[in-house]
């Protein structure tokens, strides 16, 4: 395998951009078009890590395939990027395994709720630890522009030339629905309220859910004759309406809509991993051994060290 | 803001600097999005006219007294290319 | 080489049938995560999970389908567990995207197949062999990876620990080609003391995050795996990749990339599999077999033998990969092959081309639904014999 080495740029003249710990800059620029949305939720995320004080180390980012499914290779911290579909059930593993960190899933609407879409309401029925960001730009972007779950009524695909006639997923209706507990939604143009709600979701457990509006300038917004992501950048400004008590009614969008933003749910749920250990407690008494950790495990081989350790793992790690 | 008889000056308004911010542009990772001119509350940016490598016009600042390191060109940019430091940060990040 | 935790080892000997010993297999291998879907005639391995995993430190987690049970297997596997699914036919055809992933970003996991007969919904509660073609074929792309054939519900236990093993040295996913006959077959199970189960364990990296790249091959061409969370930030796709983890499409990474996939098997293929052999220095006849059809074998060839027919017999306790070397060496000593398996003739392809034309080779065929009866495997040896 060809390996080009990373040579430290002598030639700069100006300081290093502030994100370049958080993502792996020695792969920009990235593969997304000019006036993508993606890059900006992506550049909110870093913010978000920032701002929780979170190191990368404790952070893993999963993504299926699509052009979202690209972030994971773009984020600075151990990082996979899976088949089409299977980003949330492939976390739900690593969530499982290794509770003492955050785990991200960072995907496209047709990856997460067209092909992943039975994954997505069973992770969030079952309250899985995971922040699933969704970035949604209405498309299937990387295969040309198809219809998604998510294409408004009378936008046109390439597989839906006269215009879709389908009603579309809402995102937001679904996760609540499902049992999430964490729910909100913004467009990409709302970078701080992004950071915000994702540095809040990254704080807290249980299955938690963000989608993120954003444009897609070369697919979508060409066909639909809608100009380009700048002009979608635009049209969000004007359109937007945030209202965190919107009932789910209002969350529809339609083919150049009125957007209804905010965070929708925020509420206390016990997760599938606390449920488990505190089921298992009380029925199985002492004969419980709660879950060894990867974590554990890799210590114990890690260092070399032959001796057993004490594989239980307390309370805290497990909820 | 509409004038009023309430609006008053801020007690310490002379003693009070707004921030100010350095913008750098990374030129050769723009692809000319515009959004960072579009959305720069103070409009310290506008595209230029020279091309970079990729065939875009990457922005320009032409008004860097008016910058207040909001970071927002920074966060908007979809490719990395853009941000805006103080002189702390500057310190911090120098080559 | 480490010795079992005593912890997941049921030491004794027991009463089970197959399903159930391959479960105590990988609770004795030290598996703690298992994620699968119902599905017959392997539920009760998962049965069997869920009921002893709380007890030893495991986590059970039923999935909504088989494409999220083998997701999860690959992720539980990266968190740093031993992990496990299992399955049968129509749900084996569900994980085979995920199962090349598997091969791709090279993740230790075990996948148990309890065949039953298809195509389709098929045969649900009885017996087939009939996925061993899609065991090594069935995700696209090229690919190589370890399959295992057990006999017995002893062997069930052994191979299940056998194939947890394979796939921490090899880093690949392992699958044990159980059917349901041998999965539902009840007999003596004999599980030794935790001290006397030796565990093959991951190799993590001891390089410090700036001098690892996650897939730079050692020199039996395996990479070694970097713990997540320790500093490494690694990247890993089911893309076509470099040293690095990064996707890197173009012919020549392709080459490189798939090439060492498939070598680090091929080359290594001496060390991986596993035969057993029996009669076979003066044998003129050599059935081929594995799984449940090695069994209903033994009669017959024993009562060739009576008979004074010069037959032997060889298992393929390794299926995948096929021992090739070994069926050419023969193939120029003997007069015939001869291979029974339940279906219309699957691994007797692999074996027909290994013999290149230099011995007859015989299938004895079954559509599913039960196991050969022994006389038409005898009938075969017979008419080869002539």
């Amino acid at each position: 395998m060809t390996v080009t080495e990373v040579k430290p740029d002598t030639t700069r003249k100006i300081p290093e951009h502030p994100k370049s710990l958080l993502l792996r800059m020695d792969r920009m620029p990235h593969i997304w078009c000019s006036r993508c949305g993606i890059g900006i939720t992506v550049g909110c995320f870093a913010s978000a890590m920032e701002k929780t004080g979170l190191s990368p180390d404790d952070i893993t980012v999963t993504s299926g395939i699509g052009c979202t499914g690209r972030v994971a290779g773009y984020v600075k911290a151990d990082s996979f990027h899976t088949t089409h579909g299977r980003a949330i059930p492939f976390t739900v593993g690593l969530a499982l395994t290794r509770p003492d960190l955050k785990h991200v899933v960072f995907s496209g609407d047709g990856d997460l709720i067209s092909i992943g879409g039975n994954h997505f309401i069973h992770a969030a029925r079952r309250n899985q630890n995971m922040l699933v960001i969704c970035v949604n730009n209405f498309t299937y972007a990387m295969t040309g522009g198809q219809l998604a779950p998510t294409t408004p009524v009378t936008a046109r695909a390439t597989t839906a030339p006269y215009g879709s006639f389908e009603r579309p997923f809402s995102l937001p209706t679904l996760a609540i629905s499902a049992g999430a507990s964490y729910v909100a939604r913004w467009t990409s143009l709302h970078i701080r309220r992004i950071t915000d709600s994702m540095t809040e979701a990254l704080q807290r457990r249980g299955f938690r859910f963000i989608e993120i509006i954003a444009p897609c300038s070369t697919i979508y917004a060409r066909r639909n004759k809608l100009g380009t992501g700048l002009d979608l950048m635009k049209y969000y400004y004007e359109n937007s309406v945030i209202d965190h008590n919107a009932s789910v009614d209002d969350l529809d969008i339609g083919f150049q809509s009125k957007i209804v933003v905010g965070k929708f749910v925020d509420k206390d749920r016990p997760s599938y991993g606390k449920s488990m250990h505190e089921h298992f407690r009380k029925v199985l008494g002492n004969k419980y051994q709660p879950p060894v950790s990867g974590k554990m495990e890799i210590d114990k081989s890690w260092s070399g060290c032959t001796e057993s350790q004490d594989t239980t793992v307390t309370d805290e790690v497990q909820s | 803001m509409p004038e009023s008889n309430y609006w008053r000056k801020p007690f310490d308004a002379d003693k009070v600097k707004s921030p100010d911010g350095t913008v750098y542009v990374i030129k050769d990772r723009c692809k000319g999005c515009g959004f960072c001119v579009e959305f720069c509350p103070r409009g310290v940016l506008v595209l230029s006219t020279e091309f970079n490598r990729k065939g875009y016009h990457p922005p320009e600042v032409i008004h860097p007294d008016r910058c207040v390191n909001c970071d927002l060109c920074e966060r908007i940019c979809p490719e990395f290319a853009i941000y805006c430091l103080n002189q702390e940060e500057i310190i911090e990040l120098a080559p | 080489m480490v010795q079992a935790d005593p912890v997941g080892v049921l030491t004794g000997t027991h009463y089970l049938d197959g399903d159930h010993a391959a479960a105590e297999g990988a609770c004795s291998a030290g598996c703690r995560f298992f994620a699968g879907y119902p599905i017959t005639p392997s539920t009760e391995v998962a049965e069997r999970v869920a009921l002893r995993f709380p007890l030893i430190g495991g986590t059970f987690i039923q999935m909504e389908d088989e494409l999220a049970s083998i997701a999860a297997v690959l992720g539980g596997s990266w968190g740093g567990l031993k992990s496990m699914t299992v399955t049968s036919g129509p749900g084996f055809s569900l994980m085979m995207e995920n199962i090349g992933l598997g091969v791709m970003m090279e993740v230790p996991c075990v996948v148990i197949n309890v065949q039953r007969g298809g195509p389709s919904t098929g045969l649900p509660t009885l017996p087939a062999q009939a996925d061993m073609m899609q065991a090594r074929w069935g995700s696209h792309g090229d690919y190589e990876l370890i399959a295992l054939s057990p006999n017995s519900p002893q062997e069930c236990f052994d191979l299940t620990i056998e194939s947890f093993n394979l796939s921490e040295q090899w880093r690949v996913p392992v699958l044990v080609m159980m059917d349901e006959c041998i999965g539902h077959m009840t007999e003596r199970v004999v599980i030794p003391e935790a001290g006397e189960i030796e565990l093959v364990e991951r190799r993590y990296t001891n390089l410090n995050p700036d001098d690892y790249l996650p897939y730079k091959p050692c020199e039996d061409l395996v990479p070694e795996m970097a713990p997540i969370g320790y500093g490494y930030r690694f990247h890993t796709t089911g893309l076509t990749h470099d040293e690095r983890g990064y996707p890197s499409m173009n012919a020549e990474t392709q080459q490189r990339c798939v090439g060492r996939l498939l070598d680090k098997i091929n080359l290594n293929r001496d060390e991986i599999i596993h035969v057993d052999k029996h009669y076979l220095d003066d044998a003129d006849i050599v059935v081929v077999s594995y799984g449940i059809s090695s069994r209903v074998a033994i009669p017959a060839v024993e009562k060739a033998r009576r008979e004074g027919i010069k037959v032997g017999e060889l298992r393929l306790v390794t299926v995948w990969p096929f021992p090739e070397k070994l069926i050419r060496e023969l193939a120029g000593n003997v007069k015939a092959f001869i291979m029974p398996e339940i279906n219309h003739g699957q691994v007797v392809l692999e074996l027909e081309r290994c013999a290149g034309g230099r011995a007859e080779t015989r299938l004895v065929k079954h559509a599913g639904g039960w196991v050969h009866d022994p006389e038409t495997i005898y009938e075969a040896i017979r008419e080869a014999a002539k």
